[in-house]
């Protein structure tokens, strides 16, 4: 969806965006009273292609047990919206993309956004595909921000909301992390300052350990001694620094699969606005003050046990500001040794208490 | 617990005031919220620790958050809710005093359902067998029971005179049988009721010309 030069997306920075591009997708039909529409909103990595096939990859979608037919999010009863964040390198507006008023990439001239950003975004993407109000706003981890963000600043819009694996803030360990992944990223010297389009160079060195360092972050110690242990990849060590270990060979294939896919200076960029985000920061400090005109909306809340990037207890605040401001909070902490990226797996349970909630919420909306 | 927990819904059907908000400690699968939802038109929440419980609830309709008493009351702003529920379950806590408190912080009035450790039963068991009591509302031996606190009605109403706890309504619950309304401090009742009921409301509230003696009534009216 191309916006036009008069309808500019207004940043927080107080910089406006241009000729602002929203990647999309949708699954399933809006009804005739435009009730039964879900905006699923990705994480740090992911993209619009929350279900069927990824047209770059050739796997599946990042949801593909969440959203589907027979599944919690179901296109056969739903119309599921699901686009790139702005800041992104998968077809929406980012640092990868031409600067209109230069004809060149943005690289480091783009502007730096914030979750707010994105969900203003994703709002005037809504707009344009004619909803008014949302069914659900659902997402993981970055995802869980946006919806957040959502229920604080357009509360009237969204019936229910669905937050997973998520925090009302980043915490110092976790800009610290992102932080060890920019530093990288800009330590190889084929960054060229950020304006490595321009001259034909590709940071995929730095990419790659930003890539790993964060991938750990998403697993467990216990998911990791389970899958790896100490096995070698070989029979014997090398005596040198091969990756003997089946976990470096692991990490190094998730390194150079990411870079395949994802743009270094948008990586730059959302672990930026990740960075940037505290939503009780613009309401007075006062985490239930985000949330005092979402009092109707149907909030349910996840968490995984084993998660130590967004741990339970920043779920918690959630729950204790959305209580404070009166609001329908459930919450769920689902007990599972795969970390925070449990959200994206095989986890019966969670699924059941997704689908739990959202059926019963549909049920209330007559759908 | 046990299948005294229809007589104790029944009872607390009839004290929660029409289109109240209610906070049930303890909500299990939610079978109590839902009929609070359904029959009173009550805005329902639950607090429960099995993540199972909560899932339940969900699938329900009912907003539910995984926690427990001892810790995440507090969490909770002070008069959200009308009622605070906690049935059969204060035995449990860790500091039930605080709890009694914190519920009638959070909520207006609290229904309280306890197991009375005076009932003959249990002094018979104790006083000949020279046991702990294993009884039907008391089911498990010491080593495993979940009781850590129990009272007797005399402990319970000596607490709430503690705490200037007014005790607003108060019934004997019997198994299978309909609730019976009482008054706790007869030395009676101590021994022939097997769980008692309380609505309690916070000291210095009148009952008069306040909104839950209409419930109140109900009960002694039947």
């Amino acid at each position: 969806m191309r916006f036009g030069p008069d309808q500019p997306l207004r940043l927080d920075s107080r910089a406006r965006l241009g000729g602002l591009e929203i990647a999309y997708r949708t699954y399933g039909q809006l009804n005739a009273d435009r009730s039964n529409a879900v905006l699923v909103c990705h994480a740090l990595t992911g993209d619009q292609h929350c279900a069927g096939e990824h047209p770059t990859t050739g796997k599946p979608g990042w949801w593909n047990r969440v959203v589907g037919p027979g599944l919690p999010l179901d296109p056969d009863k739903l119309f599921i919206i699901c686009s790139n964040v702005i800041g992104g390198c998968m077809g929406s507006t980012g640092p990868a993309s031409l600067n209109p008023e230069t004809g060149k990439v943005y690289g480091l001239n783009f502007p730096v956004i914030t979750i707010a950003d994105m969900v203003r975004a994703q709002a005037m993407l809504v707009d344009a595909l004619g909803v008014e109000t949302l069914f659900a706003v659902v997402g993981g981890s970055m995802g869980g921000m946006q919806v957040l963000q959502w229920a604080a600043d357009y509360p009237e819009r969204l019936f229910s909301a669905v937050c997973i694996a998520s925090a009302p803030r980043h915490s110092a360990q976790n800009i610290a992390f992102h932080e060890v992944g920019r530093q990288a990223i800009m330590a190889d010297p084929d960054w060229r300052a950020g304006a490595y389009a321009e001259q034909g160079a590709r940071p995929e060195k730095g990419l790659a350990v930003a890539r790993m360092g964060a991938h750990i972050t998403y697993l467990s110690e216990s998911a990791l001694q389970r899958k790896f242990g100490r096995e070698l990849q070989r029979d014997g060590l090398s005596w040198g620094f091969d990756a003997d270990f089946q976990v470096e060979s692991y990490l190094r294939h998730q390194g150079a699969a990411f870079v395949d896919r994802f743009d270094a200076n948008s990586y730059l960029y959302i672990t930026r606005a990740l960075d940037y985000f505290d939503l009780a920061q613009g309401h007075g400090g006062v985490l239930a003050n985000a949330f005092a005109l979402a009092r109707n909306v149907r909030f349910c809340v996840l968490s995984f046990t084993s998660d130590w990037l967004y741990p339970t207890p920043e779920s918690r605040m959630i729950v204790k500001a959305l209580n404070a401001a009166a609001a329908r909070v459930s919450f769920v902490e689902i007990e599972t040794d795969k970390g925070h990226d449990a959200f994206f797996l095989d986890e019966p349970v969670f699924h059941g208490a997704l689908r739990g909630f959202l059926d019963s919420a549909a049920a209330a909306r007559g759908l | 617990m046990g299948t005294t927990s229809r007589e104790d819904f029944r009872e607390i059907l009839r004290l929660v005031r029409p289109g109240s908000r209610v906070l049930e400690i303890g909500c299990g699968e939610g079978g109590l919220l839902e009929l609070l939802a359904s029959e009173k038109g009550v805005d329902g929440r639950g607090l429960e620790i099995s993540a199972a419980g909560v899932s339940a609830c969900l699938a329900r309709g009912l907003a539910v958050v995984q926690g427990d008493a001892d810790g995440d009351l507090a969490d909770y702003p002070a008069d959200a809710f009308d009622y605070a529920i906690l049935s059969q379950t204060l035995q449990q806590m860790r500091d039930p005093r605080r709890v009694l408190t914190e519920l009638l912080r959070i909520a207006e009035r609290a229904i309280v359902s306890v197991p009375n450790f005076g009932h003959w039963r249990v002094r018979w068991s104790l006083v000949v067998g020279g046991r702990m009591p294993v009884t039907r509302d008391l089911p498990d031996p010491w080593w495993s029971t979940a009781n850590i606190h129990l009272c007797t009605l005399r402990d319970f109403t000596d607490l709430c005179a503690d705490l200037g706890v007014r005790i607003e309504a108060s019934a004997a619950l019997t198994q299978g049988r309909p609730a019976r309304q009482m008054e706790p401090s007869r030395l009676m009742e101590n021994l022939r009721a097997e769980q008692a009921l309380f609505l309690l409301s916070r000291p210095g509230q009148r009952t008069a010309d306040s909104r839950g003696a209409a419930a109140v009534g109900d009960l002694f009216d039947r």
